[in-house]
């Protein structure tokens, strides 16, 4: 199999028997008891379940920002984390391969809507023109073009979000994680998000795993993960069309 | 790749460049201090110069004349015009006091000089030298006297002839110049109630008011009411004599001090001044950690209003490097605008000080410098915070 860079996008995500503690001995918590999880390219799906049953620890997994305990992690088709194992540059793999949206946008106040997006490929180290042109198309995707050299704090909270995904997909990673992106929003905002998100998974074939509370965004998953006590069980969704 | 922190500077640059005027009112301080001390060794420098001497003699054992006070005789300027090696040879007072004009009073040290002798006033800004023996002054331009003022020195009114510059002493206080003979004067002078009780005190002593020797009271309170000491004797040494030499051979005649140029340098600034540059040194260690200080809190702040930027930075794959230079070259920025508002603000107010302040190109290099350094610094506290910040809090909880 070939694992190498742009290859990847089309793999998706999948994680096995993913394990995480916290602290040890008599104060060890374990978050994550040995969850399954596999999400296809160009696939949505939610990740739902009550406070402290371990959403945001797969996250951070997921993520590469904090490490499993055990288990297995495949991004992209290349193994990211394997019996305690894992690859050895964490920042770039987060760089290149996983979009992040935030529950705030957390666009950075200083750059201009379009370096919002385009400081991911000039981090990966592209030209400023060609990652300026990537933003472009990307805020063109995401409808807010007309807003390209406005200062982050001037738009809308829909439109910051909408940035913000823009700003996820910048360098075209295998797996977008959304954490409760909807939930600043209005019912008929948030669902304009979702029916991006459905988009861009499409459209980049990339794999994107929400998070979220939202029993308004809940029907337009296909599938989802309902995670409880640190063990993940997966259903199916109605998969509504949003409109 | 873009400038992170140049966005930023220009993003919030309200504060960036309230802060940096802050700070540069702060560095211009300190550029004045320097220009401070730089001044009073110029001022130093310049007096020796303009007196036009190549030796100072004084009384033995004293540092004299600006240093210490020295007294000489004013006869004793003939025996070393005697001298081998020396040209001129001329005696000069000085004497630190108030000199009044109209209401106003100017402290001044006033000079007594013989004209076209060394010690004469250096070159004029406007008017002429002295030309009659009596009663005429020439001012250094601080005093705000003009030619044809009238001033007043003890009880004596003298008409301002002439206007020379850069004439202070080391105290600062501008000179002024009047001839020998009414210095002398002048320095020994009584008010009348102090003439007529030394007078008095005359008569009633039984050793001085003989019966038997007609006169000798009345030549000694003339005796009294006159000086016949000076506190200096300028020495121009002959062409091609080596002053060293000539101050040796002065030295060893009689009881006396001479000294060179070098060592008169040598007394004035690291006798005198010595004190003066501790202080200003030591207000300039003040000033660095002040500024210091200020940069640090500064870039802080401003790093722990972008902690939740700086996580997200981090979480997608943006480098330790990357942020902290980012910080760095944010207070780099501070200090630079800093620096350019003090060195302007130096450059404005330096005139408006009653003292010479010399900002020297160099000072200001070295100013440079170490504001750098101290900003660089000043940032390692707000670095450090930065890099501490876990990528995972983008994330929340
Ligand atoms: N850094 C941590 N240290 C120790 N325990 C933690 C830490 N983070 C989370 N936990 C624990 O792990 C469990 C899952 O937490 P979390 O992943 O935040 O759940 P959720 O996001 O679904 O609320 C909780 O019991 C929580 O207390
Ligand atoms: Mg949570």
């Amino acid at each position: 199999m070939d694992q190498g860079p742009g290859q990847g996008q089309g793999q998706g995500i999948r994680i096995e028997g993913l394990w995480k503690r916290y602290g040890e001995g008599d104060a060890a918590v374990d978050a994550l008891k040995g969850v399954d999880m596999t999400v296809a390219p160009g696939e949505v799906v939610g990740l739902i379940g009550p406070s402290g049953s371990g959403k945001t620890t797969l996250l951070k997994c997921l993520g590469a920002v904090i490490e499993p305990t055990r288990g297995r992690m495949i991004l992209g088709g290349e193994v990211i984390y394997d019996a305690g194992w894992k690859i050895k540059d964490l920042r770039t793999l987060r760089r290149d391969r996983i979009g992040f949206v935030f529950q705030a946008p957390y666009l950075i106040p200083f750059l201009d809507v379009t370096d919002n997006v385009a400081l991911l490929p000039m981090l990966a180290g592209h030209p400023n023109d060609q990652a300026r042109e990537r933003a472009r198309e990307l805020l063109q995707a995401m409808d807010v073009s007309h807003r390209a050299q406005a200062e982050p704090s001037t738009l809308s909270g829909g439109e910051q979000q909408r940035v913000a995904i823009a700003r996820a997909l910048a360098n075209r990673p295998p797996v977008i994680l959304a954490d409760e992106p909807t939930a600043p929003l209005d019912s008929e905002r948030a669902l304009t998000v979702m029916r991006i998100l459905h988009d861009m998974a499409h459209q980049y074939q990339t794999a994107i795993i929400v998070v979220t509370h939202d029993e308004k965004i809940i029907p337009t998953f296909k599938r989802i993960y309902r995670i409880r006590d640190g063990q993940t069980f997966e259903e199916a969704g109605e998969g509504r069309e949003i409109a | 790749m873009i400038s992170l922190a140049g966005r930023d500077i220009l993003h919030s640059w309200s504060k960036f460049v309230l802060t940096g005027l802050g700070l540069g009112l702060l560095i211009g301080a300190t550029l004045t201090m320097a220009g401070v001390y730089r001044g009073m060794v110029d001022d130093a420098e310049v007096l020796l110069q303009n007196s036009g001497a190549d030796l100072w003699v004084v009384q033995k054992d004293t540092l004299g004349p600006y240093a210490e006070p020295s007294s000489l005789p004013d006869d004793l300027y003939r025996g070393i015009l005697a001298l081998p090696g020396v040209a001129q040879a001329a005696n000069v007072t000085y004497l630190t006091m108030q000199v009044r004009k109209g209401d106003t009073d100017v402290r001044a040290m006033v000079v007594g000089f013989k004209p076209g002798q060394p010690g004469a006033p250096g070159f004029l800004t406007s008017g002429r030298q002295i030309t009659r023996s009596h009663y005429e002054a020439v001012a250094d331009q601080m005093t705000r006297f003009k030619v044809g003022d009238r001033i007043r020195i003890r009880r004596q009114d003298y008409t301002v002839v002439g206007i020379t510059r850069r004439m202070v002493s080391s105290g600062g206080d501008p000179m002024v110049f009047i001839p020998l003979k009414d210095a002398q004067e002048a320095q020994f002078l009584k008010d009348n109630d102090a003439i007529v009780a030394g007078r008095a005190r005359n008569a009633a002593n039984p050793a001085l008011n003989r019966p038997g020797v007609p006169g000798l009271l009345d030549a000694i309170n003339a005796s009294q009411t006159s000086n016949h000491s000076v506190n200096a004797v300028l020495v121009k040494v002959a062409e091609g004599q080596d002053p060293t030499t000539v101050a040796q051979t002065i030295r060893r005649w009689k009881h006396l001090q001479a000294y060179d140029r070098k060592e008169m340098e040598d007394i004035l600034i690291a006798k005198l001044i010595a004190t003066a540059a501790k202080q200003i040194g030591m207000f300039l260690a003040i000033l660095a950690i002040v500024s210091a200080a200020i940069v640090a809190f500064i870039i802080y702040t401003l790093t722990l209003g972008k902690i939740r930027e700086i996580a997200v930075l981090k979480l997608i794959g943006t480098q330790n490097r990357t942020i902290a230079s980012m910080i760095l070259q944010q207070a780099l920025g501070l200090g630079v605008i800093g620096f350019l508002v003090g060195k302007v603000a130096a450059t404005l107010w330096a005139p408006a000080f009653p003292k010479y302040v010399l900002l020297l190109p160099g000072d200001a290099v070295w100013g440079f410098i170490i504001m750098m350094a101290v900003c660089a610094l000043a940032s390692t506290v707000a670095i450090r915070a930065a890099l501490n910040v876990d990528p995972a809090t983008a994330i929340g909880g």
